[in-house]
């Protein structure tokens, strides 16, 4: 398939091949080194331990439209407006988060279909500032949603987030808020909103629009909560267990629908829009079991 | 929690009262006229009050929010003419750090609601602290839809740090019982006022603070994480939570230039404990009008009206961007 216009430079860099540190990455789970092609060709995930990369956001859309996209909502950029500096100006931070990631905010959103499927589609990344959410990231989600609730097609969004962010102070907190009512209109209209949980989901993201979805995928082993491991192991004053706030520990507690690993997430979100299309689109797509639906499973 | 600043700052002030206090019943016990004596030590206790109290830093502010005799959401509660508990979130059990029931406000019937700490370590420990737990959060959704269907307006009083951050409250999915009732305040069609009395800590204070009309004591502190959260989160120490309340721009008039908040109240020299009866009374005047003026508007206006306010909160547009 020949590369979407959108798509050039776009995408985590294919390093220059003189450049060797780069041409590899090592696993921070079991520490094999992987060259970058093959673990971009295998989605980011481990070949030898299964172990989920953090994605970034144009390396999804990738991998999960089926290779359009429109993008919305490039325009709205952020500012500063609290004034904040501590070691370094928030505006010196976000540049250089911009240049590191490419991104412009912690989130891109637009339209794409998906296994042809028209949806609205909104991706975080973990790269941008922790993938936390400021009042332009609350402000591009709620024009994705808005803009779904008008054009009547399905919202997939994609969580990857560390929570509110302190820089932009209670403005921040606000776009709980604001993503919130979006979201409420958006399904209150009996449209579907598919929600997917990446590592790492936590806090105002969490406690806001990312559980408030009418299906909750999460992928393989990403870390999901409200407070985050270091707060909650402040307060009790013990070690928490590996498994805690895992998604598989998130399915067997009955916060979230299934986990499912990256390489098969494209085709059961397929299978979520067939049911939310059933009236568009009758042929449903193989029925093998591809999400982990009970925690003994598979 | 560390010492509070304003308590040890009112320790040197006790002594002063005290003498006061003597003087006074001296004078009134004695033929001799002591008013003299008294008005110099009185003038002088205003005068040390101006200068302990006159002007609070927002780190001073955090304490005085924290302050174990600031009053709490029963101190207002108990102030409506009538109020009757209602108790649990029908799945697992009650949260006492959560407090809400049918009530008349000024002979309006209602549903409150409030974060609840305890005055004692015995009620702290009992109440969690003010920090809800998910089944404070699904109490409140199902008491707010429950107003919501039989029309009473809901009124609701913040104070907490935060949301419980503890095991049980993950396994129990705060994160949902929070991002519900987020939901359940955004579209229940009854006029909502919320009052900031204490601490509002992130997303565990938002969760009762989705409101028409947003009230604030003139010393509580609203901010997207308690000072120490944010320090922690930011640069891995919490001990510089100072910094942080300087930076996180968490006071009323700050929030009110920001437009989180409608209306501030203010409080005596020296804090809302230093004469509650006042402040509760003044407080509940001021929710009471809100809810005159919102009890006008149809409910279609209300929820467009409501879905605006917080669509326009953050306006990016008048920033000069950042370009990259």
């Amino acid at each position: 398939m020949p590369a979407p216009e959108w798509l050039p430079g776009r995408r985590s860099k294919d390093p220059a091949p003189s450049n060797d540190a780069a041409m590899w990455s090592k696993c921070p789970k079991c520490g094999e080194v992987l060259y970058r092609r093959d673990l971009a060709a295998n989605l980011f995930v481990c070949t030898r331990c299964e172990y989920h990369f953090r994605m970034g956001a144009y390396d999804r859309i990738a991998a999960i439209a089926d290779g359009d996209f429109t993008e919305i909502g490039q325009d709205v950029l952020p500012g500063d407006p609290l004034g904040w500096t501590d070691k370094k100006s928030y505006p010196a931070k976000l540049k250089s988060d911009a240049e590191r990631s490419g991104l412009s905010e912690s989130v891109v959103c637009g339209f794409a279909t998906i296994g042809g499927f028209p949806v609205a589609l909104g991706v975080m990344d973990f790269h941008f500032r922790g993938g936390t959410m400021g009042r332009v990231t609350g402000e591009r989600i709620t024009l994705l949603l808005e803009e779904a609730r008008r054009r009547k097609v399905p919202c997939v969004i994609f969580a990857a987030s560390g929570g509110a962010r302190m820089e932009e102070g209670m403005l921040a907190l606000m776009q709980m808020a604001k993503t919130t009512a979006a979201v409420t209109r958006f399904m209150e209209d009996a449209n579907f909103f598919l929600m997917v949980l990446t590592d790492p989901t936590t806090g105002g993201v969490s406690a806001s629009f990312a559980f408030q979805a009418d299906v909750i995928v999460a992928e393989s082993k990403a870390m999901i909560g409200f407070a985050g491991r270091r707060v909650i192991e402040q307060t009790i004053r013990q070690r928490l267990p590996d498994q805690f706030q895992t998604a598989e520990f998130l399915l067997e507690k009955g916060a979230i629908d299934m986990v499912v690993d990256r390489r098969k997430l494209k085709e059961m979100l397929v299978r979520l829009l067939e049911y939310a299309n059933h009236e568009r689109r009758v042929t449903p797509s193989p029925s093998t079991p591809l999400g982990v639906n009970s925690v003994e499973g598979s | 929690m560390n010492n509070n600043v304003i308590v040890e700052r009112e320790k040197g002030l006790v002594e002063l009262e005290r003498r006061i206090a003597e003087l006074r019943e001296a004078s009134a016990a004695q033929p001799l006229d002591m008013s003299t004596e008294v008005r110099a030590l009185e003038a002088k206790y205003q005068a040390i009050l101006q200068e302990l109290f006159g002007t609070l830093t927002p780190w001073e502010k955090v304490h005085m929010a924290r302050h174990p005799a600031r009053p709490t959401s029963l101190d207002y509660i108990s102030r409506f003419d009538r109020f009757d508990e209602l108790h649990g979130d029908r799945h697992y059990r009650d949260d006492p750090s959560i407090v809400g029931g049918f009530a008349f406000l000024r002979s309006r019937a209602v549903m409150v609601l409030g974060q609840q700490r305890g005055r004692d370590t015995r009620e702290n420990l009992r109440r969690n602290f003010g920090m809800p737990a998910p089944e404070g959060y699904r109490k409140t959704s199902r008491l707010a839809r429950l107003a919501a269907r039989l029309k009473l307006p809901i009124v609701t009083f913040v104070d907490t740090k935060g949301a419980d951050p503890g095991i049980t409250s993950e396994e129990h999915a705060q994160s949902e019982a929070i991002a519900t009732c987020l939901q359940t305040f955004a579209t229940a069609s009854v006029p909502i006022v919320a009052t900031i009395i204490g601490e509002g800590g992130s997303g565990g204070a938002l969760a009762l603070a989705i409101a028409d009309r947003v009230l604030m004591l003139e010393h509580s502190t609203y901010s997207v994480a308690s000072p120490e959260g944010c320090a922690a989160i930011l640069w891995s120490d919490a001990s510089k939570a100072e910094e942080a309340a300087a930076r996180l721009k968490l006071t009323a008039d700050d929030l009110r230039r920001f437009g989180v908040v409608d209306e501030i109240i203010a409080e005596p020299l020296g804090g809302a404990h230093r004469n509650a009866e006042d402040v509760v009374g003044r407080t509940l005047d001021a929710i009471d009008r809100a809810l005159t003026h919102l009890s006008a508007l149809s409910e279609q206006r209300l929820l467009d009206d409501r879905y605006q306010k917080y669509r326009g909160l953050g306006e990016w547009r008048s920033e000069k961007l950042v370009t990259t």
